[in-house]
Formats: C-alpha cells, sequence, structure tokens
C-alpha cells in the first residue's frame, strides 16, 4: 500500500516522470553496451568519457553553447581515440584514460571557476541531479534508446563475434572497425546523457555494475545481456525509489542498490558453482 | 592453380620492417607449414594476407574461387578465451556469420552446417557447455568447427597445438591432415614443431629474424636448407648452444 502510494507521488511530478523514463532508457542502453566493454576489458572508457564530457559541458557553458551540444561530439571523438588507444599495444590504454579524463576535469573545474553568473549549476553534472533532465534530453534520450536497442538485435552475432574473437571476425569479413566505432558513439551518447542523472563520478557504475552482476550468474552471452538489462532496470528503478523515500542523492542511491546486487549475484554465482 | 600469391609484401610495424620483399604462391590443397624463430614475422605474414595488418608495399592476391569470406582461422590462444561466457554451439555458429548476410538470424542451413562440423569433430556432445570449461584440446577442436564453418577452401592456423598435451597435439594433427587429405582443404600452419611440419606438410616457409632472408619451397628442398638444419637441431631453444658446441668441434 506504501509503495503504490509513494509510486503515485512520484510520478505526479512532471520531472520525476522524465528522470524515470531517461533514467530507465540509459539503464538499459548502459547495461548493453556494459557487457560488451567488460568483456572487452574497456570497462574504465565510461569513467573517462564522463570526466571528459564534463570539461566539455563547462567549456560549452563558458562560452554561451548548450552544454550538450558541445558535450556529445566531443565524447564521441573522445570515444573514437580512446578504444584506438585501447587497441593499440604501443600505447597504455588505461594510463590514455586516466591522462584524458583528469586532464579535462581540471580544465572543467578551472573554466567553471573562472566564469561566473551562468545559470546552470555544474555541480549538477558533477553528482547527477534529476532536475536537470530537459524535455530535450528526454527525447534525445528515447530516440538514442531505439537506435541501440534495434542495433543489439539486429546485430546481436557481429557483437557476439567481434566481442568474443575480434581477429576471426575480421579474418571473415566482418567489419570490425565499423561496428567499434559505432560502439564509440553510443557509448558516448549514453554517457552524456546517463550523466545528467547519474552525475560525471557515478555514471560509470551503471555500466559496469549490470554487466558484472550478470557475468556472476549467466554463463550464456545471450543470457549475460539479458540479465544484464534486467538487473539494471530494476536496479535503477529501486534505486530511484529509495532516493524518494530516504531524500538522498539519486545517482548514490541507484548504485548502492547496484552493488548490493552485485553481491547478491556473486553468493548466487558461488553457490551454483 | 594459386590460391594466394603473395607478390614482394613487406609488413612494418612503425619503421621496422618484419617482412621484407616476401613472395611466395601456395596452390589449391597445398599444407603449408611457416616456421622460424619467435619474432621473424610468421604471425606477421598470414595476418598480411588475412588483411588484418596493412601491407607497406606489395600485393596479396587470392584466385578467382577464394574470397576473403572463404577463409577460415584459428587465432592464437586468446585471453578472452578463458572468461566468456559462451556456450560451445555458439561458438561455432558464429563461424557461419559471413554466409549469413544482413538478417539477424542464422538460417535452419547455417544452423546444421554448425551442427554437421561439431559433430565431425566430435564436440556435438558439449554442444551446451561453456567453452570456457573445456580442456585445450577440445577447445581447439570446437575453434576448428567455427573455422570450418566458415570455409571449405583455405584454413589458416597460428600455432593452434600450442599448451595442448601430446595426446591432444598427435590428434589435432591427425584431423587436420584428413582435412586436407579427404576435402582437399588447403592448410597454412604456423608452429614451431618442424619436425611435425616436415611430416605432414608439403611445402615450408622458412622466416628469420633478418626480416629480407627467407625460405619457400617443397618440403624435399627445405631438407636440404640451412634453415632445416638449424631447426633440425632440437628445440629452437637450444638451437644456439648447439651451433655453439658445433662449432666448438668443428662440425
Amino acid at each position: 500500500m506504501f509503495l503504490i502510494e509513494t509510486l503515485g507521488q512520484m510520478f505526479s511530478y512532471s520531472f520525476l516522470v522524465r528522470g524515470m523514463i531517461v533514467g530507465m532508457i540509459v539503464a538499459i542502453c548502459a547495461s548493453l553496451l556494459g557487457v560488451i566493454l567488460v568483456l572487452k576489458r574497456y570497462s574504465m572508457i565510461g569513467d573517462g568519457l564522463s570526466h571528459i564530457s564534463f570539461g566539455a559541458m563547462a567549456i560549452g557553458l563558458a562560452f554561451g553553447f548548450a552544454p550538450i551540444k558541445v558535450a556529445i561530439p566531443v565524447t564521441i571523438i573522445a570515444a573514437f581515440i580512446l578504444l584506438k588507444l585501447s587497441d593499440n599495444s604501443h600505447i597504455n590504454g588505461d594510463a590514455a584514460i586516466a591522462l584524458g579524463s583528469s586532464s579535462f576535469l581540471a580544465i572543467g573545474i578551472i573554466v567553471n571557476s573562472l566564469v561566473t553568473g551562468t545559470s546552470i549549476d555544474l555541480n549538477s553534472y558533477m553528482f547527477g541531479s534529476i532536475l536537470a533532465i530537459s524535455k530535450e534530453d528526454m527525447w534525445i534520450c528515447i530516440i538514442l534508446g531505439v537506435i541501440i536497442a534495434v542495433s543489439f538485435m539486429w546485430f546481436y552475432h557481429q557483437i557476439f563475434a567481434i566481442t568474443f574473437d575480434e581477429n576471426f571476425a575480421a579474418a571473415t569479413g566482418v567489419k570490425v572497425q565499423l561496428y567499434k566505432t559505432v560502439l564509440s558513439v553510443l557509448t558516448a551518447l549514453t554517457v552524456v546523457i546517463g550523466m545528467r542523472i547519474m552525475g560525471t563520478l557515478l555514471i560509470s557504475s551503471l555500466i559496469i555494475f549490470p554487466a558484472l552482476s550478470s557475468l556472476m550468474v549467466f554463463k550464456k552471452f545471450k543470457y549475460v545481456m539479458a540479465g544484464s538489462v534486467v538487473i539494471s532496470f530494476v536496479s535503477f528503478f529501486i534505486g530511484m525509489v529509495c532516493s524518494y523515500i530516504f531524500s538522498i542523492p539519486t545517482g548514490a542511491s541507484i548504485v548502492v542498490v547496484n552493488l548490493i546486487v552485485f553481491v547478491m549475484m556473486a553468493i548466487v554465482g558461488q553457490i551454483k558453482k | 592453380m594459386a590460391q594466394i600469391i603473395c607478390n614482394n609484401v613487406t609488413v612494418a610495424y612503425e619503421k621496422e620492417k618484419v617482412i621484407d620483399n616476401v613472395s611466395f604462391e601456395i596452390e589449391q590443397g597445398d599444407y603449408v607449414s611457416i616456421v622460424g624463430e619467435n619474432g621473424s614475422g610468421k604471425s606477421s605474414i598470414v595476418k598480411a594476407i588475412l588483411g588484418l595488418v596493412s601491407l607497406k608495399s606489395g600485393k596479396v592476391l587470392f584466385g578467382e574461387d577464394c574470397k576473403r569470406s572463404h577463409i577460415g582461422y584459428i587465432s592464437q590462444q586468446n585471453p578472452n578465451y578463458k572468461s566468456f561466457p559462451a556456450s560451445v554451439y555458439e561458438v561455432v555458429l558464429s563461424g557461419c556469420l559471413s554466409s549469413k548476410g544482413i538478417m539477424p538470424f542464422y538460417s535452419k542451413k547455417l544452423k546444421d552446417t554448425a551442427k554437421e562440423y561439431m559433430e565431425l569433430l566430435g564436440v556435438d556432445e558439449f554442444a551446451n557447455k561453456n567453452f570456457k570449461d573445456l580442456s585445450g584440446g577440445q577447445k581447439q577442436r570446437v575453434m576448428l568447427a567455427r573455422a570450418l564453418c566458415a570455409t571449405d577452401k583455405i584454413l589458416f592456423l597460428d600455432e593452434p597445438v600450442t599448451g595442448l598435451d601430446p595426446v591432444a597435439i598427435l590428434e589435432f594433427y591427425e584431423i587436420i591432415n584428413n582435412l586436407n587429405k579427404t576435402k582437399g582443404i588447403t592448410i597454412i600452419m604456423i608452429t614451431h614443431d618442424t619436425q611435425n611440419a616436415l611430416n605432414y606438410s608439403n611445402m615450408i616457409l622458412h622466416l628469420y629474424r633478418d626480416s629480407s632472408k627467407y625460405f619457400f619451397g617443397t618440403k624435399e628442398d627445405y631438407m636440404k636448407h640451412e634453415g632445416y638444419h638449424l631447426c633440425s637441431c632440437g628445440s629452437e631453444h637450444n638451437v644456439k648452444e648447439k651451433i655453439h658446441k658445433m662449432n666448438k668441434e668443428g662440425v
């Protein structure tokens, strides 16, 4: 009864409805991409991209542009470069991510401190805010969600082959570079949209946690994918409701729920062994 | 009829050439072993043929009846194999990807092909088992079934028996030899095992660390070549030691 009343109250606020819609779509997109990123050992790319996106947003604000319109192209280019660097054995990909993310974060903080009088609080990008979701964000997110869901269903077998053995896929004529470029773009878009709710510091958890939790229990690729989506969706919903009930920050609440689910899955995984 | 023609192929990483001006032709039904020291460019020449690395100069040409999508490839053990969540059937079926086309699913015919190769290689009983839980020999048979789903023409194998026990090695060589003899599949195998290379193959490509130097020819010619005498000293780890000893003894 209490839960129904709480949900009724939550959905009476239009900004919460927008936040819920955007968050759930981002949760689904992040969980699908997360499985590939974790299995290909690119887990930290989400973290790096969110910091780069923060810097780009700060610069956008400083020059009077809509922050999201600056962040999207910058983050897409950064995603492409970071994935390239991670594949290049001559350059340490992890080091490049750390270098890029800390540099952009520092630039963002400096630009933010120098520019005064902006109407948007940059702290909401750092720690996430449900209030930051506009109608425009919601529509971008819905389009993004449809693109990612359809891409994953249509190209599931190509994604499997590239994630499992990139060299074999390339040798048999699969356009590996094209798929990796698309992966970069989708990851960048998910991070930019997702960090409005989760914040720069926490968005990578939405990519990594559901995939890791699912990998603890499921042993087939398609089940891992499906499990990751369900875990991410449920964790986001519970996190949002907890955030509302206990008046705690949304991003942090969702991460803690994901952490609890991960521990539970790890235990189930051990028992199953 | 030549199936693969390498014409003055040069491969370089940054400015260092690992393959320099190498030319050879592989005929349909050949069994080619690529031998040589570590760092002599064995994997690079295969990757160059497969289009996985770009050529600095030269050309790789395929015969009329052969396209890049007709190639089967078993790469060196990938660290991904140890933890990847996939069933044996999923892995083998992924070999049919190039025949699938743009549709989002595999046809019944392709699924039957995957099952047929799983049966041929004796891995059908593990179809629903996790790939990562198989033994080294079983994994290689699964990889071979996947490669065969992609081709019935050319098979590239990059050190396929590394890490296998002697029984599994012998079994694997027999399977490959059988595919070459009965189905006429061209085999191009990178190996450190010179003795078995000579037992099974008809052509040898020997690459050296001095990238401009190489041997390509029949097994019989190779046995008269200095590269053979270098390798027949025993395991390659002992080669330098043995050459030193032979020099000392005036051999």
